[in-house]
């Protein structure tokens, strides 16, 4: 019996079988930690979805655990990051440990502001279910339980799913079809789209154990560990003294016989030493990939999270990125649905996140190669780094035991408009989470809870003209010093604003452009961008 | 700072060239093969510049070809 009950979320049967249901608006296959993300942000927006889920309960084992500090920040914005607080484990620190001894530590936290750590540690099942409780409040989100998509056709006006459920099948149309249905995609399989990239030739345990243990909750990444004839180790905290081991096994190895409970507890009890009680509470062994599709785009059809991309676990950028992919596509896609914006718009979620994909991909494959060396003469260079790295500061920095995820800088975003200001700050990144006073919100003590429902201009000092715009998206105008003050100069040094600056942010909180003084029409200009029109 | 020197830089040439064979001559052909390792990222810390270091591993690459079936590792 483990620590979790795993719920059963009520099947309904169809309305229709054997027959044509009503056409959706929007229909997303898979109801995950991306699928879910994707229609609260939605539901958030005013825009109604179908999500289609093949069984009725979350996640099979804890999978993904590390969640980073902007995709709380981003389910903070849809009202479920308090949940995911209480229960997971926070955590900043990595600690780094070659054979004998720690080489090195350092923190993730960079913003000392910030109302969320660096990370924290969950078990996906709980995340599924904090989003599965908090979309079923939501009138506009229909989850339907055991429907499976099995087959579907799309083309330039929308798609057709056809989908199985225990009461039989119907087909469902719809104009927009989210595949949030992971690595695995059956969309991805129908539309016949290549998913390539590179195959590591090495095997990784997993074991989720239930412990006792004190100590911080930090992430240990152990190689060549002195215990054991593992190539590296990794430790992680997770909610209920739950704990995350993953072993380096290497290439050579008999599958069935590395999952045999007496080996799996050999290895366990070799890292924990001999003490120390504990219940296995989850094993699974696994390979991996980082591969793409190559657009994430196919007219009506919009790509996320590992349907789209995979990426090996070193970083925590799979469940990490796709949710940053979620809350890229939510707002552009609700502001197509209602008539704001031409569906061109939808070509820069492929553009910025197929850019986010890329530097997941890249620095995934790069931890990869330095923790799994393909050729004896790169292992001989990895080993030189970890032997220097006692006592050079610099080797430290070549150490490579994943660069853990980051939020994307989408700096050659088709998007960006002009960067008058070149503060730290600039467009394509996310607002810092930097302390407000007197918000008109209460709950909002921080920039970013500011920002992220439409655009928002952030204007300092005097404005010489009325900013009004009269295109078809509204813009919401912040004044410094009236809607919200920058006690400690903070806020405008980062953005570099100086008297009568301004910064346009998008409603997934990142920066769009920045101006000395803004004037009507070039706020009206850069709106044109995101809507089509012309300006 | 403009590119890799190739004109002669090091005083007592014959001095430096003994030390770094009597440093790597004992070792086993691994042991050397790790020295040869740690010294090439030493002395690229040391010299930092991108530019500089990545047109000394061109000169150093020059003349050699891809194997085609790597040496896999043990």
């Amino acid at each position: 019996m483990g620590t979790y009950a795993y719920p059963s979320y009520p099947y309904r049967a169809p309305d229709v079988v054997g027959a044509e249901a009503p056409r959706a608006s929007v229909v997303i296959v898979g109801g995950g930690q991306v699928g879910l993300t994707m229609a609260l942000d939605l539901a958030q927006r005013g825009t109604a979805c179908v999500v289609l889920d093949e069984d009725n309960t979350v996640s099979d084992g804890s999978r993904a655990i590390c969640q980073a500090k902007r995709s709380l920040e981003i389910w903070d914005r849809l009202g479920v990051a308090a949940p995911m607080m209480q229960k997971g484990v926070t955590w900043n620190e990595g600690h780094v440990f070659y054979r004998d001894e720690q080489l090195y530590a350092f923190n993730m936290q960079e913003n000392p502001h910030s109302p969320f750590p660096a990370f924290i540690n969950i078990q996906q099942y709980y995340v599924e279910q904090f989003l599965v409780e908090r979309a079923q409040q939501e009138a506009l989100i229909d989850l339907r339980w055991c429907h499976r998509v099995a087959g579907m056709t799309s083309n330039a006006t929308g798609a057709s799913l056809h989908v199985e459920t225990p009461d039989g099948s119907y087909t469902q149309p719809c104009d927009w079809l989210i595949a949030a249905d992971g690595v695995r995609s059956t969309i991805r399989g129908q539309m016949g789209l290549s998913f390539t990239g590179q195959v590591f030739e090495d095997h990784f345990l997993i074991a989720d154990i239930v412990m006792q243990r004190e100590g911080p909750a930090i992430r240990r990444f152990y190689f060549d560990p002195p215990w054991g004839p593992e190539a590296s180790a990794l430790m992680h905290r997770q909610s209920d003294n739950v704990w995350r081991l993953d072993f380096q096994l290497g290439w050579d190895v008999d599958r069935e016989e590395e999952l045999r409970d007496e080996n799996v507890f050999a290895r366990i009890r070799r890292m924990i030493g001999p003490d120390t009680p504990f219940e296995l509470e989850w094993k699974s062994l696994y390979t991996f990939q980082c591969r793409s599709i190559e657009r994430y785009r196919h007219d009506r059809v919009l790509f996320v999270g590992d349907a789209a991309h995979q990426v090996s676990p070193f970083g925590a950028r799979g469940g990490n990125g796709g949710v940053q992919d979620a809350d890229n596509l939510a707002w552009k896609l609700a502001l197509v649905v209602d008539g704001s914006a031409d569906p061109a718009l939808l070509d820069t979620y492929d553009a910025e996140r197929r850019f986010a994909a890329d530097e997941n991909i890249l620095n995934s494959t790069r931890a990869t190669d330095f923790i799994t060396p393909k050729t004896r003469v790169s292992e001989v260079y990895r080993n030189a780094v970890l032997d220097l790295a006692r006592d050079h500061a610099f080797a430290r920095t070549l150490v490579n035991s994943g660069r853990l995820s980051v939020p994307a800088h989408l700096t050659s975003s088709p998007l960006n408009g002009v960067d008058e200001l070149q503060g730290p700050v600039g467009p394509g990144s996310p607002v810092p989470a930097l302390p407000v006073d007197g918000a008109s919100s209460a709950s909002a003590r921080h920039l970013i809870g500011l920002v992220g429902q439409g655009f928002v201009l952030l204007v300092f000092g005097n404005q010489p003209e009325a900013l009004r715009v009269d295109g078809r998206i509204p813009v919401e105008v912040l004044c410094e010093g009236r809607d919200f003050s920058d006690p400690s100069g903070e806020i405008a040094a980062a953005f570099g604003a100086t008297d009568g600056g301004a910064i346009l942010i998008r409603p997934d909180q990142h920066v769009m452009a920045s101006w000395k003084v803004p004037t009507a029409a070039d706020l009206s200009a850069a709106l044109a961008t995101v809507s089509g029109e012309r300006a | 700072m403009s590119g890799l020197r190739h004109d002669p830089n090091i005083a007592d040439p014959d001095g430096f060239y003994q030390e770094l064979i009597d440093a790597v001559q004992r070792l086993s052909s691994d042991d050397a093969l790790a020295f040869s390792a740690r010294l090439n990222l030493l002395l690229a810390n040391h010299v930092g510049d991108r530019t500089v270091v990545r047109e000394a591993i061109a000169a150093a690459r020059q003349g050699l070809v891809d194997q085609q079936g790597l040496e896999n590792k043990s």
